[in-house]
């Protein structure tokens, strides 16, 4: 069963759709397992500014990658990276436990994509 | 009252009025005892040999080969271990398919570690069991061959009436599960050669909570549970027989009218696929095209996972199911789906949709109408979507 939270942002997730020249991308996930995600993010001076997601899953996968953009939105990338699996099965009220690895995608695509940041700045 | 479009009958069904009335019946009427020797109790064993008689007929038995039970799973359950119990001093060996229900996968995977072996046949893409590998599977040693009739998931009827030759000529025991077939296409336990076969009543109509093991005389089968003498000391425990009552009615109501719904269903089923099929790209139809059941359809949507969608036609009344990993408890895609050699991929985007008696023509026009927004919407944010767009391009 999922919580309420979830099912309101898998019927309104947020943040849906790609991003046009994203400052970094976290790609995660893999069609046999059954979940993809892929995580946008725009950073300006240290935070970051807009995060969008596009994710082929399940309700949790699609709620946890809607949930994740709205988090880190407004932190700075020390911030961001302190958001593990866990701040967002909470900010969903909780997941079964079956569905708990969709947060931790969640988690790895936000980190994939604030490595995929830092790699680019470092060769500009 | 929010639109309620049921398109999981494979999974249970509605109960009938008709049925509800005897049982109801039961309950306040005619609660004795079976087993009892006064008029109140006798009236209730009156009551339950009438199913049984009716259940009988149906299936071209007689009354005295009918063992009821709490349902189909305790009936699959009976048959495997019933049989392993009694001719283990025979052999041990079992044949089975990978696409069985797991009331007899499961069964037989607990009887393996009792020292059981147990061949677990392929099938091909369509479902159909290889009877090639069944023929040269067979040994002195093979006690049962468990086949079901009609899968649960994707349709496709098996050859029963050439796989009951096959036992036959062999002398070895017949087991089939014809849960899903009863009542939607012919089961002639003497035409077909079986031995035993597991009804349910849910999935036609009936309550919960009571199915029957056909038993051919003279099978050698043990009991599962041990009590009282009751079903010829196969089955012990006072019998449900409000359940039993509502069932032999349900069998009653489904013989007079199997012919006519069948070409209904059949006809709604095309509708749906036809619609489908031209409304949705890359989907893909699993299951027989043409030995199937008629009220079920399988379907496989590209780059959009099976759960989501239920989620999503949940919230427009429709109820479906999947066999998508993400909707199991295990994670694990549907067993039938990988046995018919369906990639994982695709597996998560699987959609079956099982009509019933109250599916309408309305009821598929409003599918038709609402399940291609529905992935579209799921499609717009997909990555595998968005991905296989640009390739093609």
């Amino acid at each position: 069963m999922y919580s309420e939270k979830v099912m309101e942002h898998f019927r309104h997730p947020r943040n849906v759709g790609e991003m046009e020249n994203p400052d970094g991308t976290g790609k995660v996930g893999n069609p046999v397992c059954g979940d993809i995600m892929e995580l946008y993010i725009k950073v300006k001076d240290g935070v970051i500014v807009d995060a969008k997601f596009q994710t082929f899953g399940c309700g949790a996968a699609i709620a946890t990658s809607s949930m994740v953009t709205e988090l880190v939105k407004g932190k700075t990338l020390d911030e961001a990276l302190k958001i593990s699996n866990k701040t967002v099965a909470e900010a969903l009220d909780g997941l079964p436990a079956n569905k708990l690895h969709c947060s931790v995608l969640a988690e790895e695509a936000l980190q994939a994509a604030i490595e995929d940041y830092k790699k680019k700045e470092v060769i500009n | 009252m929010k639109k309620l479009i049921y398109l999981d009958n494979n999974a249970t069904t509605p109960v009938r009025p008709e049925v509800v009335e005897v049982m109801d019946f039961c309950h306040t009427e005619c609660f004795g005892n079976p087993s009892t020797v006064y008029s109140f109790g006798r009236n209730a064993k009156r009551v339950m040999d009438e199913s049984r008689e009716k259940i009988a007929r149906m299936i071209d038995a007689s009354k005295d080969e009918i063992v009821f039970t709490s349902g189909g799973t305790e009936a699959d359950n009976l048959a495997v271990f019933g049989i392993a119990k009694a001719n283990k001093d025979k052999g041990k060996h079992i044949i089975t398919s990978k696409i069985e229900h797991h009331a007899v996968i499961n069964s037989c995977k607990a009887l393996e570690k009792e020292g059981f072996e147990i061949t677990y046949l392929d099938v091909d893409k369509f479902g159909i069991v290889n009877l090639e590998q069944l023929e040269i599977t067979i040994k002195k040693e093979t006690i049962l061959i468990s086949i079901m009739h009609a899968n649960n998931e994707i349709g496709t009827i098996e050859p029963i009436a050439e796989i009951g030759r096959i036992a036959k000529k062999h002398k070895i025991y017949f087991h089939s599960d014809t849960v899903q077939s009863i009542g939607k296409i012919k089961v002639d336990v003497k035409e077909m050669n079986l031995d035993m076969i597991s009804i349910s009543s849910h999935k036609l109509y009936g309550p919960k909570g009571v199915g029957c093991l056909y038993v051919k005389k003279g099978t050698r089968l043990k009991p599962i549970l041990y009590g009282g003498e009751q079903e010829h000391h196969l089955r012990a425990g006072t019998e449900n027989v409000p359940g039993i009552a509502g069932f032999g009615r349900t069998i009653e109501l489904a013989i007079s009218e199997t012919e006519k719904e069948v070409a209904r269903l059949a006809k709604l089923r095309d509708m749906l696929q036809q619609g489908l099929s031209k409304k949705i790209e890359h989907i893909i139809f699993n299951g027989h095209q043409t030995e199937r059941l008629p009220n079920t359809l399988n379907c496989a949507i590209q780059f959009i996972e099976g759960e989501s969608l239920i989620l999503k036609l949940d919230d427009l009344g429709i109820c479906a199911s999947t066999g998508s990993a993400c909707s199991s408890a295990s994670l694990e895609p549907s067993h039938v789906l990988m046995a018919i050699g369906l990639p994982h991929e695709i597996a998560h985007g699987s959609l079956r949709l099982s009509l019933g008696r109250d599916t309408t023509d309305e009821d598929i026009d409003y599918v038709l109408d609402v399940l291609p927004k529905a992935v579209e919407e799921l499609r717009a944010f997909s990555p595998l979507y968005k991905e296989f767009l640009r390739k093609g391009k």
